[in-house]
């Protein structure tokens, strides 16, 4: 086994539009606290992203650095390549869409993805933007998933892939599921830091590569949840 | 007194009672229900009171106030200036600052990053001042890639002296549609914005430091221009090679870029800088921003922070020896998403008193423990300042958090 985590954040150049670091941030914290040293790599999209990586993450962006990053990570392979070797990816919103088949452009135009999951989105009718929260499929074991979703993108789920989940609140997908995961993929349209409303969600990407973990003290976690949670599901 | 036709005096009339009934009974400072109250009677009215005006125009993420006030403040040089010294910065503020002087031969006018290419086609204005794009409040602003593209598609082929930061690969790109342009190396302390080519997508290869980086796409031939004007440290070099010490009471870096950008904009009128820039230097604060205010011999210094690139300037001037309070909300005009708190590097508050409050304090505390940074949460704003010991004290907040503290402690400006 290698002496420590590593935690590849895809194209921060193209595809860091807010606060996505913030996942690279909080599975970094969550991984130091329980001792397991970790490595984390910026990946410029210029340059290969490196295929011994046992986390992968790609953020949000504008329409334009979509259609560039999708371009380049096929042409480049890399991910695939780690994919193939059992590593796990979180993509998030434009980085979900590129995922897919395909994914709408400026103008609409369909523009294909790269194929690591069984979806396809398009362009829809008007901008989602608000405060959203899902009950986590049953078999991944998780709590509600909250967070904050600004896109205008439909994505039609294949059989290849399970949705995350059910909104309570919110758009996702655009048919009352929102994102999907398959093997130890997930994608979601919770934009920019969404492990830091849903540590959870980062714990499963951690024991999927490192097993086991203790448990460690989430009170900010918590307290902000909960606030979160409050403010948008009124009972 | 006036030349504009009866309806539109009398618009523009009913607008300043608007206001002066706004700030009488409290609501604010009038500036966007009298320009709104103008609008509805006469909706030509802004092309009409900028009919005879030589305007200069002021657009960026960050700075905008500020620097609109200083090249207003240059231009009394010349005669009276009309200007939305307030920030309200959408056509409804523009008829408001017209109204409000309308026998002033010059005006300078904030706009929002949106509005420019409408309020430039009707305005008509032959000077337009562009400072920065960065990332900013993205649930509710446009993309800043297409903001560029339509300032590049408003600016081709008018007759306009533009006046733009090239230290901005994203300005420079947005501006250079432009016949006439005026390059200021104003400096650029956030370049996450500009890692890519905007033209090409290309990378950008650029060379280290924020002012005075010169960079250039490596696919294609999109590159920085040749400066006209530089911020050099403390100075301002002209296009003549004459270096002007500063010297501003405004604080840090922006400010010194805020002004050279100014100073720019004010040679564009014919204003040199022997003129222009004791104007400047009068310049203490700026819409309550910059503003030190005292209770109990607690004196604090309040900055305004809207977005990640402001955060950054902010903390250039604070104190590390100074205790320091946070307060950030999520109200409509701050945008409704906290997720630009993940973009700030807060681990430059190592060490120091810390205070965290706002509606959105759980947000920043998350961020803070994540970061590292020791801190205090705190209910309320007055329970930060009676926590503290008399002394001097940084205070950084967002737009309406910014405000109701400004509230509390009078309007002073």
């Amino acid at each position: 086994m290698q002496s420590s985590l590593r935690i590849v954040w895809i194209y921060p150049d193209l595809l860091s539009t807010y606060g996505d670091q913030g996942n690279v941030l909080v599975l970094e914290q969550r991984a130091r606290r329980r001792g397991i040293p970790v490595e984390v790599v910026h990946v410029r999209s210029s340059d290969p992203v490196p295929e011994q990586g046992d986390i992968y993450l790609i953020g949000g962006g504008e329409d334009r650095p979509q259609i560039l990053g999708a371009e380049r990570l096929r042409r480049d392979g890399g991910l695939h390549r780690a994919i193939q070797r059992g590593a796990s990816l979180l993509a998030v919103c434009a980085g979900y869409q590129i995922m897919g088949s395909v994914f709408g452009g400026e103008e609409g135009q369909p523009v294909p993805g790269i194929g690591l999951l069984d979806i396809s989105s398009g362009r829809g009718e008007r901008r989602s933007v608000g405060e959203l929260a899902a009950e986590v499929d049953p078999s991944l074991g998780l709590p509600t998933l909250t967070g904050f979703e600004n896109h205008m993108g439909v994505t039609r789920l294949g059989p290849g892939v399970t949705p995350l989940s059910r909104t309570l609140v919110g758009t996702g997908n655009g048919d009352g599921t929102e994102g999907c995961f398959a093997g130890k993929i997930i994608g979601t349209y919770l934009h920019g830091p969404a492990l830091a409303r849903n540590p959870a969600l980062a714990d499963l990407l951690l024991r999927w590569a490192a097993g086991p973990l203790p448990a460690i003290d989430d009170s900010w976690y918590e307290r902000l949840r909960n606030e979160r949670l409050g403010a948008v599901l009124k009972p | 007194m006036s030349q504009l036709p009866l309806r539109a005096q009398l618009a523009s009339a009913l607008g300043r009672t608007a206001a002066t009934l706004s700030r009488a009974t409290g609501r604010g400072d009038g500036s966007v229900i009298g320009g709104r109250v103008g609008l509805l009677l006469e909706p030509d009215l802004l092309r009409k009171l900028a009919h005879e005006k030589k305007l200069a125009l002021v657009s960026a993420t960050n700075g905008k106030t500020t620097t609109t006030r200083l090249i207003a403040s240059a231009l009394q040089e010349l005669g009276e200036v009309a200007t939305n010294a307030f920030g309200a910065n959408m056509p409804a503020g523009h008829v408001s600052a017209l109204s409000s002087n309308k026998a002033a031969p010059y005006g300078v006018l904030e706009v929002d990053e949106k509005y420019l290419p409408e309020v430039l086609s009707t305005t008509e204005a032959g000077v337009v001042t562009l400072m920065n794009l960065s990332r900013d409040q993205m649930d509710r602003a446009a993309e800043i890639w297409l903001l560029a593209q339509k300032w590049r598609r408003a600016l081709a082929g008018q007759p306009v002296h533009v006046i733009a930061n090239c230290d901005d690969p994203l300005v420079t790109w947005g501006a250079s549609t432009a016949a006439r342009v005026t390059w200021v190396a104003g400096g650029q302390r956030w370049h996450e914005d500009s890692w890519c080519c905007p033209e090409c997508g290309g990378p950008l290869d650029r060379a280290e430091g924020i002012v005075n980086a010169d960079w250039a796409c490596r696919e294609c031939t999109f590159s920085r221009p040749e400066p006209n004007w530089i911020l050099d440290g403390e100075d301002a070099v002209d296009p003549h090679g004459r270096r002007w010490r500063l010297d501003l009471q405004l604080p840090g870096t922006a400010n010194r870029s805020n002004a050279v950008i100014a100073l720019a904009t004010a040679a564009a009128f014919g204003l040199d800088p022997q003129r222009a820039l004791p104007r400047l230097r009068e310049v203490k604060s700026v819409a309550g921003r910059y503003t030190t205010v005292e209770r109990d011999g607690r004196v604090m210094k309040l900055l305004l922070a809207k977005n990640p690139a402001g955060w950054l300037e902010a903390f250039d001037v604070t104190r590390p020896d100074r205790p320091i309070v946070l307060s950030v909300n999520a109200q409509g005009p701050d945008g409704r998403d906290t997720s630009w708190l993940w973009d700030v590097d807060y681990r430059i508050l190592t060490g120091r008193r810390v205070y965290v409050t706002g509606e959105r304090r759980l947000d920043l505390a998350l961020r803070l423990d994540v970061a590292g940074v020791g801190f205090t949460l705190v209910d309320d704003f007055g329970q930060a300042v009676a926590a503290l010991p008399p002394g001097d004290i940084d205070v950084i907040a967002n737009y309406t958090a910014f405000q109701s503290i400004r509230t509390e402690f009078g309007r002073a400006v």
